[in-house]
This record gives C-alpha cells, sequence and structure tokens, in this order.
C-alpha cells in the first residue's frame, strides 16, 4: 500500500476508507470472547453455591478481577460493532442513523466504564 | 413428487425460496448476538452493579432474576427471569458455535453445499445440547 500514486492510496480501503480494520476488529474480539465467556460459565459452574461472600470472594480474586475488567471492554467492543452493523441493514433514514451513531457511540462506552469500575470497586475492597 | 421437489433448488429468485439451514443459522447468529448485546450486557452490568453495591443489592438482584422471594413484583419478573437466564446461556451457545463455524467460513473452508448444511445443523444442535448439560449441571448438583 504505496503513498506515492492515487490508486496506491486507496487500494485496499474500500468506500468507507477504513479498509478492513471493522471486519478484523469484531473476528479478534469474537475470539477473546470465546476464551473469557467459557473461563466465566466455567469458573461460576464450579462455585459452591451463589452467595454474596462466595461471589464477591470470587470476583476480588486477581485472575478473575483481570478476567471480568477485560470481558467488559471485549464483550462491549464486540457488540458494538455487531450491533452497529445491525443498525446499518435496517435503519434508512437520516434522524435514525443519527440515532443510531449516538446509541453504538456513547452507550456501550458508558456502560462498559460502569463494568469495569465495579469489578475494581469489588478487587480493591471499596463497599 | 416429494423426491422431485427435494432435488430442486431452493433459492431460485429473490422472492422465491425455502429454509435451509444455513439461512436459519445466520439470522440465528444476528437475533442472538443483538440479544446477548442487550439482555446479556444488561443483566452482566446489573449482576456486578449489585455485587460491587452490597449484600441487599445482591440480594435483591438475585429476587428479581431467580428466587421471586419479596412483596413487590418479584415473583413475577423470576419467572421472566429465569427464561431470559436460560435463554442467553442458549444464545451464547449457539452465537459461539455460529460464530466458530464463521471463523472458519473466513478463511474460506466449508462452503461446499454438503458440508455448509452439515455444520450449520451441528451448532443448532451443538447449542440446545450445551444449553441443557448447563442447567442440568446447574440445577440437579
Amino acid at each position: 500500500m504505496g503513498n506515492g500514486t492515487s490508486i496506491g492510496r486507496v487500494r485496499g480501503l474500500g468506500s468507507s476508507h477504513q479498509g478492513t480494520h471493522h471486519w478484523l476488529t469484531s473476528r479478534l474480539t469474537a475470539v477473546g470472547n470465546l476464551v473469557l465467556i467459557t473461563f466465566l460459565i466455567v469458573s461460576l459452574l464450579l462455585l459452591p453455591d451463589y452467595a454474596y461472600a462466595t461471589v464477591r470472594g470470587w470476583v476480588a480474586r486477581p485472575l478473575p478481577s483481570i478476567a471480568l475488567i477485560l470481558i467488559m471492554i471485549n464483550t462491549f467492543t464486540h457488540a458494538r460493532m455487531g450491533v452497529q452493523v445491525m443498525l446499518e441493514d435496517y435503519i434508512h433514514s437520516e434522524g435514525g442513523k443519527i440515532a443510531a451513531w449516538l446509541l453504538v457511540n456513547i452507550v456501550p462506552f458508558v456502560a462498559a466504564a460502569f463494568g469495569v469500575f465495579s469489578v475494581l470497586r469489588i478487587a480493591l475492597g471499596g463497599a | 413428487m416429494a423426491q422431485a421437489r427435494k432435488a430442486r433448488p431452493i433459492s431460485p429468485h429473490l422472492q422465491i425460496w425455502r429454509w435451509g439451514p444455513a439461512m436459519l443459522v445466520s439470522i440465528l447468529h444476528r437475533v442472538t448476538g443483538n440479544g446477548l448485546a442487550f439482555a446479556g450486557l444488561g443483566l452482566l452490568l446489573w449482576w456486578i452493579g449489585a455485587l460491587a453495591s452490597g449484600p441487599e443489592s445482591y440480594q435483591s438482584f438475585l429476587d428479581y432474576t431467580w428466587t421471586g422471594a419479596g412483596d413487590g413484583l418479584q415473583a413475577v419478573t423470576a419467572i421472566f427471569g429465569k427464561v431470559v437466564l436460560i435463554g442467553l446461556t442458549w444464545a451464547f451457545f449457539q452465537h459461539a458455535a455460529s460464530g466458530i463455524r464463521h471463523l472458519i467460513l473466513d478463511i474460506g473452508a466449508g462452503y461446499e453445499l454438503e458440508a455448509n448444511s452439515r455444520w450449520s445443523v451441528i451448532t443448532i444442535a451443538f447449542s440446545a445440547i450445551a444449553t441443557i448439560l448447563l442447567w442440568a449441571f446447574l440445577l440437579l448438583r
């Protein structure tokens, strides 16, 4: 991908000028989710019970804390991209597109920040 | 007659088609993905937020989603909670299996009609079996 000729500057980028970044990131986060959510499900299944102290004690341990923080980032990134593709397919009015654009660019970030903060509160011992 | 009908193409034109396994898995991938994105991640945040806020919040989460205990709407919401939780585990297994199928399709394999149908059916069978096994393990242990 050179930067000399005009064809070299656009080759491989397509009409959106972003190339395959969206597609590739959704695949990368998919594999990440496969590992992270499998870890979450198996870990929760292996807990002796689901009392507050048991579950909170598990989340507070280093590996589960790190995994849950990564889950908050990775799942919301993946979900954001998937929902974006769905909205692009079904929403055709200009107003709807603006609403969709706001939705996918605000909600996942606020939600993931809340998730990460909650994990940190548990991991670092706040009440 | 049935034999002859079966051998005919199932999507000869834009508006003339019959359901095939690949179509079903494709739309299930989108439905389960968006279900997980909205209901699944919503519940995940409710769970971790309640867990971070203390024992009362966590108990309230459990009452509304599972036990149904309490003097409010918990008895009603817990019924929906169970359906949604079981549905979300199925959605995860279906989306994950279908996702793995997509990763394989991405490298250019599995487009032969036979193989494509077979792997589509396998994702549906896998998600059903995995969901049953998970909840059997959880509820019967």
